[in-house]
């Protein structure tokens, strides 16, 4: 195997290398520095020691990244600074016949500016306004000037789902998808699609590097996975943050002008967003099924129900059945978590209960939603927007009805329907809806 | 009172009146601890598995003589057990082992064997996994071991059929002195007893009388 088309880019531990003919080539650095921090994973907090066998001393290794081999004080850290690959014949061309929405127009400009310039830029999109098809300019101008870009995604499933869009657009450039156990791990491509995890493994790699949904857990929560995209771009790059609904943070600094970004308002059908509906529903941990959801359900024909854990959800799943029997529930550690949604997909689960695991991605045309207990800390405001972003995604079926039902209204959901609303009104004042 | 729990790295909590009479917060959440399934019930008295009334189990009884007696297991190998001791063994993160700590010291304590012994690793094993996860379930148990054998180099066990690893050829050799005492063995898994039998014959010819186990998950059927 020749070693660059592995190796460039990256930076690994000595069980992920197989032996090398020319040291030369490699630069190297110690897993671990005092006062504690893992190189690789930028932790600091979470450690453990143990008698080594390999150097002799109580020696320390990372417990945050041991998933990915252990990182040891005893570890080295290999980069190689041999040749990397060239680009592929015809890098960068873009087969795509689509269009661009108005709002996509500008932010497409935006972000093909701020790579060329190698600057940081902030795509804020509503849930179905098309922020893929915004990148398309920009990352094929980037192959064509023989940079490396990366896509970054939050989960594995993103990362699966967008490597086929993105191959089918760049045909020349066929993307590497990598995630736990892909089986892309050790191909070489200028453009590659990654979990934030995964990125761990790169080291000033990337002249572009592309966050997607920054607002998902858990890049939000985790430190170390701001670390990986850092440690992976290159000093000089751009950096490009898409987003459905920012943090309120990041929502001020945009509204000051401290971080620059593009505004899309409006969804490509050029309908409104579904602006949610706050009921008060009483305890709802006693009842696990309110009346007023009952009652809520009686004119749906697909409905998405959102509880705030699986307990509570497992309690109510019986309850649901009783009435119909085409109820289904599915949580992140469910096994059969894809034929569920491939079940409400096809129509034949009329109810589908299930936790924040839903709340992105998914697209079910028609399909209503509620969310149960929607004061529980774990809807955020950004988890309630992302929620109501389900309902009137699809063109034929561009309305839905979204019911917040609550013991006891919270900030997160005024701001939640504040922000909706705010969206829809600028996509008005801008002409993005008819 | 709060700390980090060793598997999902979220927060335990204990009431803080449990912390004002000494009680340590514990080491799992409620939610991973719920995945951990002890071994509770009938089983064989010899093997530690699970029976639907307590006897010696057709595999055991198909054992050829030996100084090897018991083997006690805490826990079944179950799907959260298989990816714990992967995390511990393979991974190698070694603080898991205090999770058994306390399980290992009691039973240790109740077995009255006169010394405690590792199962050894070869050693190009040892060097790619920086420590011997015998003698890391040892340490935070706060035993005092004794290092009797040695192992030469072989194949991955765990890659070998069970017919495989009945018939299994020796690979460990006594390096220390046993005369008339009483051993006791301690290990991460149970499965077939084969690894415990070899031990044992190695353990027989440096001279020890008797041979128990403990390991912490019991495995097959
Ligand atoms: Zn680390
Ligand atoms: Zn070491």
């Amino acid at each position: 195997m020749n070693p660059s088309s592995f190796f460039a880019g990256r930076e690994l531990i000595d069980e992920e290398i197989p032996v090398l003919s020319d040291v030369n080539l490699l630069a190297t650095r110690p897993g671990l520095s005092y006062p504690l921090l893992c190189h690789r994973c930028g932790n600091t907090t979470n450690f453990a020691s143990h008698p080594c066998t390999r150097c002799g001393t109580s020696c320390p290794y990372c417990r945050n990244c041991i998933q990915m081999g252990k990182v040891s004080s005893c570890t080295t850290l290999y980069r190689w600074l041999g040749p990397h690959p060239a680009h592929p014949e015809g890098a960068g061309t873009l087969h795509w016949s689509g269009t661009l929405s108005d709002g996509q127009q500008a932010a497409s400009e935006n972000v093909r500016r701020a790579i060329h310039n190698g600057q940081e830029h902030t795509v804020w999109a509503v849930a179905g306004a098309g922020k893929t098809e915004v990148l398309f300019r920009g990352i094929s101008e980037a192959l064509q000037q023989g940079k490396r870009v990366c896509i970054a995604a939050p989960r594995a499933d993103v990362v699966r789902e967008l490597a086929p869009r993105l191959q089918s657009v760049f045909p020349d450039t066929p993307p590497v998808a990598l995630y736990g156990g892909s089986p892309d791990r050790n191909t070489y491509s200028p453009l590659v699609i990654s979990t934030t995890h995964q990125l761990l493994r790169f080291y000033e790699a990337f002249d572009v590097m592309i966050v997607d949904e920054v607002d998902a857990f858990p890049y939000t929560f985790d430190a170390s996975l701001q670390f990986a995209v850092q440690k992976a771009r290159k000093k000089e790059s751009s950096l490009i943050y898409l987003t459905a609904t920012p943090e309120p943070a990041w929502q001020e600094d945009i509204q000051y002008g401290k971080r620059e970004a593009t505004l899309i308002p409006a969804r490509y059908h050029r309908h409104p967003l579904p602006v949610p509906e706050t009921k008060w529903c009483g305890n709802w941990k006693k009842s696990l099924v309110p009346a007023a959801i009952l009652d809520w359900l009686k004119d749906k024909n697909k409905a998405l129900v959102f509880y705030p854990h699986i307990e509570t959800m497992d309690k109510a799943l019986p309850l649901f059945q009783k009435i119909d029997s085409r109820v289904e529930s599915v949580h992140a550690q469910d096994p059969l978590r894809k034929e569920k949604v491939e079940a409400m997909r096809r129509g034949e689960v009329r109810i589908l209960l299930t936790t924040t695991i839903l709340e992105r991605g998914v697209t079910f045309p028609g399909v209503d939603v509620a969310v149960v207990g929607s004061e529980d800390r774990i809807f955020t405001e950004s988890a309630l927007v992302q929620i109501a972003g389900r309902a009137g995604r699809s063109a034929d079926c561009p309305t839905g009805k979204v019911t917040f039902f609550h013991y006891g209204k919270t900030n997160a959901m005024v701001r939640a329907v504040k922000q909706i609303q705010q969206m829809n009104r600028l996509g008005e004042e801008r002409g993005l809806l008819d | 009172m709060r700390r980090r729990c060793l598997l999902c790295d979220g927060e335990t909590e204990i009431q803080s009146w449990a912390a004002f009479f000494g009680v340590k917060p514990p080491l799992l959440c409620e939610n991973c601890s719920k995945g951990l399934q002890k071994l509770t019930g009938p089983s064989c008295e010899i093997c530690s598995r699970s029976m639907k009334e307590t006897g010696i189990c057709t595999d055991c009884a198909a054992w050829d003589k030996s100084i090897f007696h018991s083997n006690h297991s805490f826990y079944h190998y179950n799907d959260v057990m298989q990816d714990l001791i992967a995390r511990f063994k393979y991974r190698g993160d070694y603080v898991l082992a205090d999770l058994f700590a306390q399980d290992i010291r009691r039973a240790a304590r109740e077995m009255k064997c006169d010394l405690v012994c590792p199962v050894p690793l070869s050693v190009s094993r040892l060097a790619e996994r920086r420590f011997n996860q015998s003698e890391a379930l040892i340490e935070p148990a706060g035993l005092q071991k004794t290092l009797l054998l040695a192992r030469r180099e072989s194949n991955k066990q765990s890659k070998k059929s069970r017919a495989e690893r009945v018939t299994a050829r020796q690979t460990f050799y006594p390096v220390g002195d046993a005369s008339g005492k009483s051993v006791l063995v301690i290990d991460d898994i149970y499965t077939t007893g084969a690894t415990m039998r070899l031990v044992s014959r190695a353990l027989e010819q440096a001279g020890a009388v008797s041979v128990k186990s403990i390991t912490i998950a019991r495995s097959g059927s």
